[in-house]
Formats: structure tokens, sequence, C-alpha cells
């Protein structure tokens, strides 16, 4: 148990172990500092594989707590690794190793400093998800959006710049918005740790209740800026479709963090372990998540580039899990994290995806499919010999197969993993309560909606991607590039045949989440205890 | 001191979300500037204000009700300390911005 403590903190070290070594050794010989930084990815997702399997041989609400400079538990700051955060922090190393084995082809050195940004951004998302401090969240958090910020830039150019003083504004804006949503809970309640925060909040005097929830409100509205939620996510598309592509794939699991804090503060201090009467936010959390979806869409439907398409899948996807937050119930947030797992590896593996179609497919190919659509096809029939390529290269065939995986995730068909996480999330919301409720209706209305949605727009970007004239010559992919995509995917696929075994551990994990009070002990009970 | 603490901060986030919203990138980093000083004084204000009381307690059976709270004095030298570093970053892209469009509108048009 002592060791397992120990391990807690070492998602945080190792990345920032690669961010000192690349600043040390940064002018390596290239090969040389790619085998470094893979080295480093690759120990990264051993520590979290052991954090895992440490945290899965105890029972549901097993913690592995780790209290920084061993100060006592409510007084000094604490990292709390149990089964989501060691999830979260399993799925980021997962996506940082893909992405930064993709980059290692060619994209690290399209700007400066690419492996010390990538891995600063790496262990702040780690920190984010361990931390049992909202503070040490905060700060966090902006240590990965310092690092998001000079990686939005990586590779420069107008567009980027652009897009980046946009995501910059605004997250400056959310990061004032959290700092004032933790000043009034910790006015109210007197302490930070989030432990602590639970045990506290039932204690506030009834005319400081309403102060206490304005603070967990505009709290909430940071996190949301940072999910992606609608009305507050203008910034999404524009940032991540600019991005360079291994960029885009990791931030595919940054909206994931304001969706993990406000499932983390939500199950903890305002759900059902909670009284009835300090219920508060859900039904916001159904609405918002609603009009995200909605949104999300509508605008896949209207992307033309994959990029953009894969942007607003993001955008669905985070409306997804916070429908599933909102709904507040065990079996319900099992699926949802099924789904964000599976979701976040396929976002990643599209934004992948997107930038080997551009290298190997000719971007007027692309071009000419999107203009048909809007200018007829009385052409078609003069070139039709031309048209039919005799047999269709082997890359080419992998590519698109990839493709297909990726849509029947983000779409949810059977027989893959996107399928059986909407299952689970459906099933579990009919069969909560006595009778399903108008809530219980809708939410399985937009999921399955949405997924009609995302089918379509997938499908008719596949058909103007893929059915078009291959160039000339053979189609050349690298196996650096190719490798992490059929990886993320594999996994996807992985994960719909060990479904089993995987979605009775996340039960496990849900079961814990939504009774706070093992939370709580495990904090505070092994610090304070004499 | 209630009240004049209350003034100062809704003047300066006023002030700082209407200089946010306008087009110019040097107007947004002042307004930006303007509203971390608010949720600076915020957050010290949510320790409680106290007159002459020092934070950090001197001797081992101190009262501790005679100090004012530590805490957030704590968290807002880190909040200064990142606020700083973000204006600094939002500063040099600032400077991409307009040496690549030409011109300082948020959205890198012209007028």
């Amino acid at each position: 148990m002592d060791t397992m403590n120990h391990i807690a903190i070492l998602p945080i070290l190792v990345p920032l172990a690669g961010v000192i070594a690349n600043l040390v050794m940064g002018d390596l010989k290239s090969n040389k500092l790619l085998r470094l930084n893979v080295a480093f990815s690759i120990i990264l997702v051993l520590v979290s594989i052991l954090l895992i399997v440490a945290l899965a041989q105890g029972d549901g609400t097993a913690a592995a707590v780790y209290s920084l400079g061993n100060w006592p538990i409510p007084f000094g700051i604490v990292l709390v690794a149990d089964r989501l955060a060691a999830l979260m922090v399993l799925v980021t190393s997962i996506l940082a190793l893909a992405a930064l084995l993709f980059a290692s082809a060619r994209w690290y050195n399209r700007g400066t400093n690419f492996f010390p940004l990538f891995h600063a951004l790496t262990m702040g998302l780690n920190g984010a998800f361990l931390t049992g401090d909202l503070f040490n969240l905060f700060v966090f958090f902006e240590l990965l959006l310092a690092a998001s910020y000079g990686l939005v830039l990586h590779g420069g150019g107008r567009n980027r710049v652009k897009a980046a003083l946009h995501y910059i504004a605004i997250n400056l804006v959310a990061s004032f918005l959290f700092l004032i949503g933790v000043a009034l809970i910790y006015g109210t309640t007197g302490t930070l740790n989030m432990a602590d925060i639970v045990r506290a909040a039932p204690l506030i005097a009834p005319e400081n209740r309403g102060l206490f929830e304005a603070g967990a409100a505009v709290l909430g509205v940071a996190f949301l800026i940072k999910a992606g939620a609608w009305p507050l996510h203008f910034w999404l598309p524009n940032t991540y479709s600019a991005a360079a592509p291994p960029v885009a794939a990791l931030f595919a699991v940054m909206t994931k963090v304001g969706f993990y804090a406000i499932l983390r503060l939500w199950t903890l201090i305002f759900a059902n372990g909670q009284p009835e009467e300090f219920a508060f936010g859900q039904a916001s959390l159904l609405a918002i998540g609603f009009c995200t979806v909605a949104y999300g869409s509508i605008g896949a439907l209207s992307s033309k580039a994959l990029d953009r398409l894969a942007s607003y899948l993001i955008l669905v996807s985070a409306g997804t899990l916070l429908l599933a937050v909102g709904y507040d119930a065990p079996s319900v947030t099992t699926g949802a994290l099924f789904y964000v797992v599976v979701a976040t590896l396929a976002a990643g593996a599209l934004f992948l995806l997107k930038d080997v179609i551009d290298q190997t497919l000719p971007a007027e190919a692309q071009v000419l499919a999107v203009s048909l659509e809007f200018y007829g096809d009385e052409d078609e029939q003069l070139d039709e010999d031309e048209e039919v390529s005799p047999t269709t290269p082997a890359a080419a065939t992998v590519i698109s197969w990839c493709f297909a995986v990726a849509a029947l995730v983000m779409a949810g068909l059977p027989p893959l993993s996107g399928f059986l996480a909407k299952f689970v999330m459906i099933s579990g919301a009919i069969n909560t309560g006595e009778t399903p409720t108008a809530a219980t209706w809708v939410f399985t209305a937009t999921l399955i909606v949405s997924g009609l949605f995302v089918l379509i727009a997938m499908v008719r970007n596949g058909i103007n991607i893929f059915w078009t004239s291959l160039p000339d010559g053979a189609v050349r992919i690298r196996m650096l590039e190719l490798v992490p995509i059929v990886g993320l995917l594999g996994l996807c696929v992985v994960m719909s045949i060990a479904a089993g075994p995987a979605l009775g551990f996340l039960a496990d994990t849900a079961a814990g989440l939504h009774n706070p009070a093992s939370y709580v002990t495990s904090v505070l009970g092994s610090g304070a205890a004499p | 001191m209630e009240l004049t603490l209350a003034i100062a901060i809704a003047v300066l986030a006023g002030s700082g979300v209407y200089l946010l919203l306008r087009p110019r990138t040097f107007q947004v980093i002042i307004g930006l500037s303007l509203v971390s000083y608010a949720v600076n004084l915020f957050i010290l204000s949510m320790g409680r204000l106290r007159m002459d009381a020092a934070p950090i307690l001197s001797g081992a059976n101190a009262n501790p009700a005679d100090y004012t709270d530590p805490v957030p004095q704590a968290l807002v030298l880190t909040a200064i300390v990142i606020g700083f570093a973000m204006t600094a970053l939002f500063l040099v892209v600032l400077l991409a911005a307009r040496g690549l469009t030409g011109n300082d509108h948020v959205d890198g048009k012209g007028n």
C-alpha cells in the first residue's frame, strides 16, 4: 500500500524529467533526441499501467494518496489517484505516445521546442487528473494551458497565430473565472482540499449556501469553457483545426479535462451521495449537454474539411459526456467512462489520419469531389476510363480502413466500442429509475440521433476523400505515421472485444465515484488518523 | 473598508470586461490585466478583511484570532505570478499577430 501511494506522483515526475532532459540535451542529434523522447513516453505509459493495475487489485474505492511535502492532509496539497484519475492518466499517456510517435516523423522540427512543450502538456494533464486540491488543480490547468499555447503556435503561420490569439484570450478569462470560483468556495468552506470540501459543504450556514453554489457555478463555467460546451465552445473548432495534427490529437484529451473536473466535483459535492436539498446544477448540465450535442452534430454535417469535422466530433463527445454527468446515475457514468476512452482515442486518431490523407491523396482530388457536389457531375462520364484504377494500393486500403473504423466508433455503430459505450449509457439511463422519465427519453434520443448525424457526416466525408482518382504512382505513407493511427484504432477494437472486463472495472469505478464517502475516507482517513 | 474594496473591485472588473470586448489587441491585454487585478483583490477579500493583523503566526501559543488568514495571501501570490507570466506570453503572441497580419485587430482584419 505504501509503495502504491508513491506511484501516484510518477505520472507527473516522468514528463517533468522529460522536459528537463530535453532542455539539457536539446542539441542531441535528431535520431538520439527522438529515441530519448519516445523512451520517456513509453515509460509514462508503463507507469500509468502500473498505477491502474495497482488500483485494480483493490476494490472500487481504493485510492493512492500522496501528500506532497508530507504536510498534514487538509492543509497540505495532496495527490489522489483513484480509479477515475488513473484511467484518465492512462488515456492521456497512450494518446501522448501516439502523438509523439507521429510527430517524430516530421512535425517536431517545424518549430522550436516541440518536445519540452509536449511533455509539459502531458505533465499538466496528468497533474490535473491526479490532484486532490482545488487550487493545485488551477496551477496544473495553467501549466497545461501554458504548454498548449506554445503547441498551438507550433509550425507558425498566420492562421495558427490568429487562432492562438483567440484561444489564449478565452482561456485567460476562463482562468480568472476559475480563480473567482475557487475563492468563493474557499471563503464559504475554509478549505481547498476536495475531500475536506465534501466534509465541510453540508456544514455551511444556510445564508452562505447561495454563495457556495455561486462559487461552484462560476467554477463550472470555467470548466465548461475548457470542455467546449455550448455556448462557450466557439474557440474550439478554429483552434483545433489550425493546430498541427499531432498537437490537435493530444488536444482531444484536453476537453476531457473539463469533463473530468465537472464529473469529479459534481459527484463529490452535489450528486446523489449528498442529501437531496444539496443537488445543484444537474438540470443545467443536461440542457447544456443537449445543446452541445445538437450544435456539434449540425456543425459536423456542415464541415467540408476532415479536421473541422473532427473538431465538431469533439464537441459531440463533450456534449454526450456532459449529458451523462447531468444524468447522475452510476450505470450511466459507467457508459460515459467507456465512451470517454474510446471517443478520445478515436478523435485523436482522426486528427492524425487527416494529416496522412492530406499527404497521400492529392488536394485537387478532394477539392474536385467537393465542388462536384455543388456543380453537378456532367463531366464524370468523360474520364471514366481514367477514374478506374486497376489495383488499389495497399497503403490507400489501410488508410480507408482506418477511416472506416474511426467512423464506426465515432458514430456509435455496432460492432465496435463506440456502440457498446452508447448502449451501456442508454440501457443504464432506462433501467435507473422505476419508470423512465422525460429526461431519459431526451437522453436516449439525443445519443441515437447524434449518432446518425455523425454517421452521415463521416460517410459523406469518406466518399469525398476516397472515391476520387488516386494519384499516379505509388501511395507512400511513413510507417512512423501509420503505426500510431493503427495503434489507437486497434485499441478501440480491442476495447470492443475486451468490453466485459473493461466494463466491470469501469462499473466499480463509477460506483466508487457515486459514493463520495469512500473518497473522503481514503483522503482524510489515511492522513488525519492519529 | 468593505465598501471601498468592493467598489475598487467592481470598477476594475467593469473596465476590464469592457476593454476585453474591444476589437484591438492592445485593449484586450489591458482589459485582461485589469480583470486580473480585480480577481486578485477578490481572492484576498475571501480571507475576510482585517486591519493590523499579521498573516504569519509568531510563538507556539499564539491565538489564531489575532491573525489574518494566510491562505488567500498565498493564493494571490501564486495567481499574480501565473497571471503575469500569461500576460507576458499573450504579449508575444499579440506582437506575432501584429507582425503577420499588419494590423492590431483581434481577427486580423483591417479597418
